[in-house]
C-alpha cells in the first residue's frame, strides 16, 4: 500500500501576512494520494484549497511542514505536475498545436518528441484546429488545450484548478468526460480544485472538503461508485446528500459580518 | 447548401468585367488627362519661366516634357490598375472608392500647372508649379539620389540600432525591479528631452558628423522603444509565467518566449511612434550639421533660393518615410499575425 503513495502532504501550514493582520491560508493540512487517483478538493472561496493546489505545484512554499513527491520534497514548480489554470493561461500568440509543443520546446525535447502532438491533439479532439491561435477558439477547446500542454510533458501529477470553473454546463460535462477518458488511457493522477459538489462526485475517487478560517481539511469522503458513473441515480444523490449536510456543518460556524 | 450556392454563382460573377466599371477607370483617369490638355493647349502667360532643355540619354526633355510624362505615367498606371481590379469584386470596390478622389488630383494638378507655372499667380520663386518641381531631377537627379542615399543610410544605422538597444533596455527595466527603479527615472525625464537638443555634445564627442547624428536617431528611438517594451514586460500576466514554470521554463523561457512576445504589440507601438521621431531628428540633424542628405539638400538649396529643389527634396521624403512606416507595418503585421481578428 504505502508503496503506490505518489504524494505525501505532511502538516503543512501557510499564512499570509496583510498590512495588519495574518491571514491563516492553510492550517495543519495532511494528506497522502495514491498513485492513479483522483482527488477533489472541495470547499467555498477563502478555504485554502487552490493555495494548496499551489503548493502541489511549487508555484509557492509553505512556512512549515513538507511536501514529498516520490519521496522527494517539492521545492519549485516541474513539469512532473502539470498544473491546469482556471482560464486564460494559454499563450495567445501561439497556435494550438505551438501551445501544446510549448513545454517541450522549453525542456529541449521538442525534435525527438514532435509526433506526440499529433497524437494530443487528437486526444483532446482537436483536430482541424491545430493551426487555430487561442482567440478563434472557445473557451472549452482552451481549457482542452490547457489539459493537452500539460499531458504532453507525461507528469506523474497532473493538477487542476477549476478549469472548468468559467464554463458552461454543456462543455464542462464534455471536460470532465474528456478527463475520465484521459485518466482511462494515460493512467494519470489527477487533484481537481473545484466548488462544484456534482462535478466531484462524477469524477473523484476521495473527496477533500476544505474550510476556511484557518483553512483545513475538515473531512475527506470516499466515493465507491463505479465507473462509468452516471450524473443522477439513488446512489449518486446519496452521496450528494451526505456530502451537502457534512458541507453544511462544515460552513455552519456563522460568518463574521466584516471580511477582513 | 449556402456554400455550394455561392460557389454555382461565383465562377460567373468572378470573371466577368462589368461595363459599368469602364465609366469608373474612365473616370479615374479623365482627371490626368484634363492636366496633361491644360499644360499642351493653354498657352504660356507668364514670361518669368524658362524651359531649358536637358539631355536625358539621347533626348532633350524641358520641364514641361517632363511634366507631361510623369501625368501621363500616373494616367496609364491608374488604366492599368482598373483593368485589374476590374475583374475581382474587392478590388472594384476599392478603386471605385478612390476614383473620386484620383480625379480630384488631375484636376489639382491642372490648377497648380495653371497658378504655378502658365500665369505665376502665386508668389514666386515659393511655390514653383509642378513643372518646375520636376525640373530639380531634371537638373540633378544624381546629386538627388545621392542625398537620399545617405539619408537612407543614417536612418537605417540609427533606427535599427535604436531598435535594438531599446528592445534590450525595456527587457532589463521591465524585468528586473532594481533596474527598473535606477533606470526609469532616467530614462523619463531624458526621454522627454528633443533628441536634437544633443546636437552640441554629439558633434564633440563622435569623430565624425554621420556617427554623431546616428547618436541622435538612437537616443530619439530608444526612449519609446524601451518604456514600451518595458511596460510591455511589467504587465505579463502573472499566470502566464507560472503556466510556463510548470511545463519546465527556465528563465531564459520566461524572458524570452514568454514576457517578449507578450509585449511586442507595444514594442511595435513603441517603434511606430519612433519611427515618426526618427524622421524628424534625421531632418534635424542634417539640417544642422552633414555633409549630405535631404535635409542638407534642403538647406543647401534654399541658400540660392532654390524652392523648387526644396519641394523636390520635399517629395522624395514623403515618398521615402512611406515606404519605410510601410515596411514596419508590413513586418508588423507578419510579428502581431495572432492578433488579426482579435483587434479592430
Amino acid at each position: 500500500m504505502s508503496n503506490d503513495v505518489i504524494l505525501e502532504i505532511k502538516n503543512i501550514n501557510r499564512t499570509y501576512k496583510d498590512e495588519d493582520s495574518i491571514i491563516n491560508a492553510l492550517s495543519d493540512i495532511n494528506l497522502t494520494v495514491r498513485k492513479g487517483e483522483f482527488i477533489s478538493i472541495i470547499g467555498s472561496s477563502g478555504c485554502g484549497k487552490t493555495t494548496l493546489l499551489r503548493l502541489i505545484a511549487g508555484l509557492d512554499k509553505p512556512q512549515s511542514g513538507e511536501l514529498l513527491l516520490n519521496g522527494n520534497r517539492i521545492t519549485e514548480p516541474s513539469p512532473s505536475r502539470g498544473y491546469v489554470f482556471q482560464q486564460g493561461s494559454l499563450f495567445q500568440w501561439l497556435t494550438v498545436e505551438q501551445n501544446i509543443a510549448a513545454g517541450l520546446k522549453a525542456r529541449h525535447v521538442y525534435s525527438q518528441n514532435k509526433d506526440k502532438i499529433a497524437e494530443y491533439i487528437s486526444l483532446i479532439g482537436l483536430e482541424g484546429f491545430e493551426k487555430a491561435y487561442p482567440h478563434q477558439i472557445s473557451g472549452g477547446m482552451a481549457q482542452r488545450v490547457a489539459i493537452a500542454r500539460s499531458l504532453i510533458n507525461d507528469p506523474e501529477l497532473l493538477l487542476l484548478d477549476e478549469p472548468m470553473g468559467a464554463l458552461d454546463s454543456f462543455t464542462r460535462a464534455d471536460i470532465q468526460d474528456k478527463l475520465l477518458e484521459i485518466r482511462k488511457t494515460q493512467d494519470a493522477t489527477m487533484i481537481l480544485v473545484t466548488h462544484d459538489v456534482d462535478e466531484a462526485i462524477y469524477l473523484s475517487d476521495r473527496i477533500v472538503i476544505m474550510t476556511p478560517r484557518p483553512g483545513k481539511i475538515s473531512e475527506i469522503i470516499d466515493v465507491d461508485l463505479p465507473h462509468p458513473r452516471h450524473r443522477g441515480g439513488t446512489r449518486f444523490f446519496d452521496i450528494r446528500n451526505r456530502l451537502l449536510e457534512k458541507f453544511h456543518m462544515a460552513t455552519a460556524t456563522p460568518e463574521p459580518e466584516f471580511i477582513i | 447548401m449556402s456554400v455550394s450556392t455561392v460557389n454555382a454563382e461565383s465562377p460567373l460573377k468572378k470573371g466577368g468585367f462589368p461595363v459599368k466599371f469602364i465609366g469608373v477607370i474612365l473616370f479615374s483617369v479623365v482627371g490626368f488627362v484634363f492636366a496633361i490638355l491644360a499644360n499642351v493647349f493653354i498657352p504660356q502667360v507668364s514670361e518669368g519661366v524658362k524651359f531649358e532643355d536637358h539631355i536625358i540619354g539621347s533626348y532633350a526633355v524641358n520641364m514641361n516634357g517632363a511634366y507631361r510624362i510623369v501625368v501621363a505615367l500616373l494616367a496609364v498606371f491608374y488604366l492599368g490598375l482598373g483593368i485589374f481590379s476590374g475583374f475581382d469584386k474587392e478590388r472594384r470596390k476599392k478603386y471605385r472608392h478612390r476614383a473620386k478622389f484620383r480625379f480630384a488630383v488631375g484636376i489639382a494638378l491642372a490648377l497648380w500647372d495653371l497658378l504655378g507655372t502658365k500665369l505665376q499667380v502665386l508668389p514666386q520663386p515659393f511655390f514653383p508649379g509642378p513643372a518646375g518641381i520636376l525640373e530639380a531631377f531634371l537638373i540633378e537627379s544624381d546629386y538627388i539620389l545621392e542625398n537620399t542615399l545617405y539619408s537612407l543610410r543614417l536612418f537605417s544605422w540609427g533606427f535599427v540600432l535604436g531598435v535594438i538597444v531599446g528592445v534590450g533596455t525595456g527587457i532589463l527595466i521591465g524585468w528586473f525591479p532594481k533596474v527598473f527603479y535606477w533606470v526609469s527615472p532616467v530614462l523619463n525625464v531624458t526621454g522627454v528631452i528633443p533628441a536634437v537638443a544633443w546636437m552640441p555634445f554629439a558633434l564633440t564627442l563622435f569623430p565624425t558628423p554621420f556617427a554623431a547624428a546616428v547618436f541622435l536617431i538612437v537616443i530619439c528611438v530608444w526612449f519609446p522603444v524601451a518604456s514600451l517594451t518595458a511596460s510591455g514586460v511589467q504587465s505579463t500576466p502573472k499566470a502566464l509565467f507560472e503556466a510556463a514554470r510548470t511545463l519546465g521554463g527556465n528563465t531564459a523561457y520566461l524572458v524570452f518566449h514568454v514576457a517578449v512576445p507578450h509585449a511586442m504589440p507595444q514594442i511595435f507601438t513603441g517603434i511606430n511612434t519612433a519611427s515618426a521621431f526618427a524622421f524628424t531628428t534625421l531632418v534635424m540633424a542634417e539640417m544642422m550639421g552633414q555633409p549630405g542628405g535631404l535635409g542638407y539638400y534642403i538647406n543647401a538649396s534654399k541658400v540660392w533660393s532654390a524652392y523648387y529643389k526644396v519641394f523636390a527634396a520635399i517629395i522624395v521624403m514623403a515618398i521615402l518615410f512611406s515606404l519605410i512606416s510601410k515596411i514596419v507595418s508590413l513586418v508588423e503585421s507578419r510579428v502581431l499575425r495572432w492578433q488579426r481578428g482579435l483587434l479592430k
